[in-house]
């Protein structure tokens, strides 16, 4: 929801498959995200949505097909892929914090490791991402010392420690309990104003609707369906779309 | 029954130093039997992290081995047996050196290695998939990941074990008597069958490992401790 | 290896069975009796020590504890050396190897078994004892009718592994004369002089079967166990893992 979306796209898939064994877990994947864009992707379990995002990245491999990401080609062999996906924030379902070390040292860890940051300089950008997410005062406590919603906000603090191009949420909010969803969609709300490309599976109808350019449909590892937020919500036009959201809302 | 203790019998002639010649024995066995079971027991278990089948079956039966027979058995193997097998000239070399010592130390630290790898698998086995992910998508290079955020994690978890194996280190010393090593035990059975003050000198050195051991416990809880992982 | 069965064909029965008919049974016979005994008398001493560990009666609680520290801390041949030394003193009549010998590993093993035990209570869901204290059941007929039997099934592989233990610690009757299987296989290998490697390698193969056979036993039973258990309670994921954490390929189970 940005005016700033430039023609050229930042994800692309071209003919993505990727299979588990016989089992088709994405088929034949053709779709891009814009610059700026922010994109929702839905659909029932199974469906291969987040198989999808965490190719982006390669914490999946796919068999056929081209994943690009900010005009390079995610598999291409000359790729240093720890490199690479340094530039892609991710942010995980489960936090996945290291709960060994402090909130100010697990958003710092990448910074002065892969960029080679000095310590001092990757802090001061650590407390100045807190306070984005609104935990400024929470720099020196450890991930198990903190709710689910404050960790994932932290977990969102660290994937921008890197000032990635774009950000990719599997599911972000879908562990955590009711009453600290809305505090970490707050923070993604913010973070799709500020005009941050991203892509993210969820179930959360109002966050896609409030912020989201499109939504995409998934079932069975296909895009079946693709629209703005307001037309899929409200005349889906595939059955299956509309048995998925009819049974969403039905809970 | 008549206890006539007598405890200044220790302090006379030579048994003060004896006794103090087996304490530094036994830690001394204690040390460098420990530290070959850690440097060894890593390489094992990193052996067995790695996709070589021949590797993990060689691991495997390294550890069973070395888990299901007699430390006792273990020590007389290597000091009655392996000598046979070796040239007359490192036969009469180990000789020289004093050979019980080093096959005490070499026959308690490769046992122990295995005890350390199981730990040290147990460690890493037990941090969730999710956090290597979580590195690897940081930018972390796969040595980087090991090294700053699953190794951390896997030695923390496996600090308790490693730490009562520790003590196990430290009594299986004992059973070097069994070759004539002059670590504590053996010297208290020297004193006793001189002095024939049985109670005393038993006393004193049950005395002393008990607090090695409870030191070494401590020691451990510590550590323990200082490094554990902050929850509310 | 012509001459492992040479020896085997020459001083097997010397090991496996020491000098019967012409003394008392030895070798691995004794190794097995020493340690099934061992086990068997321990057993009840080790719950006797674990409930008074876990009693809120200081009395019953401390010298429970401090057993437990001394078994710790103290290596088994101090122990053994003790019993040997005071045993005698105490009854006033000689005792053979054989006696000291069960008694130290009655009381070694029961130290630790108790731990078995007092983990395998603790590991019970508290939801176990509240439920049974709540239909009206006393504390003695909770632990004889509701934990202990789930306790002792879920410890049964532990169990298992404490008996391999016994059966390596038997080992150390060598050292007090005791004819079990080492001390008949040191005695085989001083008479033959020259084999010492085969004799001791005989030996070790000989424990490791054993043990190897019960720790594999004691595995498979976990597994069971575990099955089982998925069952009944709600879901507690066990830690292992299916992959491997440090493959360089990550992906998805």
């Amino acid at each position: 929801m940005t005016s700033n979306a430039s023609h050229a796209a930042m994800i692309s898939f071209k003919q993505v498959n990727k299979w588990y064994g016989d089992y088709h877990a994405l088929s034949d994947i053709d779709a891009q995200v814009a610059r700026g864009e922010v994109v929702v992707v839905c659909g029932p379990s199974g469906s291969g949505k987040s198989t999808l995002i965490r190719t982006v990245n390669r914490l999946e491999s796919i068999q056929s097909g081209t994943i690009e990401f900010d005009g390079k080609d995610v598999n291409a062999p000359s790729i240093d892929v720890n490199r690479f996906r340094s530039q892609v924030g991710f942010v995980f379902q489960s936090f996945n914090l290291f709960p060994h070390l402090s909130v100010a040292e697990n958003i710092s860890l990448a910074p002065t490791t892969v960029l080679r940051k000095s310590r001092r300089e990757a802090r001061e950008r650590a407390v100045a991402l807190l306070e984005r997410v609104g935990l400024a005062a929470r720099a020196d406590a450890y991930p198990g010392q903190l709710s689910g919603g404050q960790q994932q906000r932290v977990a969102i603090a660290r994937a921008l420690a890197m000032d990635p191009p774009a950000m990719l949420f599997d599911e972000p909010t879908s562990a955590l309990d009711p009453e600290m969803v809305g505090e970490v969609l707050q923070v993604m709300k913010q973070l799709a104003r500020d005009g941050m490309t991203m892509m993210c599976v969820t179930h959360e109808m109002g966050f896609a609707r409030e912020v989201a350019d499109r939504v995409w449909f998934m079932d069975h590892g296909a895009i079946v369906e693709t629209g703005s937020p307001d037309a899929f919500f409200s005349a889906p036009q595939s059955a299956r779309a509309q048995k998925f959201l009819s049974d969403l809302r039905s809970h | 029954m008549k206890l006539d203790l007598d405890f200044s019998v220790l302090t006379r002639g030579d048994y003060p130093q004896w006794i103090g010649h087996g304490v530094v024995t036994t830690l001394e066995l204690t040390a460098l039997a420990w530290l070959l079971a850690a440097v060894l027991g890593t390489v094992l278990a990193l052996m067995r992290m790695t996709d070589s089948r021949l590797c993990k079956a060689a691991v495997a039966a390294y550890v069973e081995y070395h888990q299901n027979v007699p430390m006792l058995v273990q020590i007389f193997l290597w000091y009655f047996g392996i000598p046979s097998l070796l040239p007359e000239s490192v036969q009469a070399w180990a000789n020289a050196v004093g050979g019980e010592f080093m096959f005490a130390v070499i026959a308690v630290g490769l046992c122990m290695a295995a005890y350390l790898s199981e730990d040290l698998r147990g460690g890493l086995r037990a941090i969730p998939r999710s956090q290597y992910e979580a590195s690897r998508a940081l930018g972390l290079s796969y040595l980087k990941a090991a090294r700053l955020v699953i190794l951390p994690q896997a030695a923390r978890i496996a600090l308790p074990t490693m730490v009562n194996h520790t003590v196990l280190i430290f009594k299986n010393t004992s059973l070097a008597m069994a070759i004539g090593v002059a670590e504590l035990t053996y010297v208290t059975r020297e004193i006793e069958s001189q002095s024939f003050r049985t109670i005393e000198v038993y006393l004193l050195s049950t005395m002393v490992y008990l607090a090695i051991s409870l030191l070494i416990m401590a020691g451990g809880a510590a550590l323990e401790h200082r490094y554990r992982i902050r929850t509310r | 290896m012509s001459d492992i069965f040479s020896i085997l064909a020459d001083h097997g029965l010397l090991l496996l069975i020491g000098q019967y008919p012409n003394g008392p049974v030895g070798g691995l016979v004794l190794t097995f009796v020493l340690s099934v005994l061992g086990i068997a008398l321990a057993f009840p001493l080790a719950v006797a020590i674990a409930l008074a560990r876990m009693s809120p009666f200081a009395w019953l609680r401390w010298p429970a504890t401090t057993l437990v520290y001394l078994v710790r801390g103290v290596p088994l041949l101090m122990f053994i050396f003790w019993v040997y030394f005071f045993l005698p003193v105490l009854t006033g009549q000689a005792v053979s190897g054989f006696t000291t010998m069960l008694i130290t590993l009655v009381i070694y093993q029961a130290a630790y078994l108790a731990e078995v035990v007092r983990a395998g209570i603790e590991g019970l869901s508290s939801g176990q004892t509240e439920a049974a204290r709540a239909v009206g059941l006393s504390y003695g007929q909770t632990m004889r009718k509701v934990i202990l039997p789930q306790a002792l099934y879920n410890m049964v592989p532990a169990m298992l592994s404490q008996f391999v233990s016994t059966i390596k610690e038997t080992s150390l009757g060598y050292v007090i004369g005791v004819n079990e299987l080492t001390f008949a296989a040191s005695q085989v290998s001083s008479t033959l002089l020259t084999k010492p490697f085969q004799v001791y390698a005989i030996l070790a193969a000989t424990y490791f079967v054993l043990c190897f056979a019960l720790t594999q036993l004691a595995r498979e039973l976990e597994r069971r166990i575990a099955r089982r258990r998925a069952g009944v309670t709600p879901s507690r994921r066990p830690v292992r893992s299916a992959t491997p954490v440090l493959t360089d390929t990550p992906s998805r189970p």
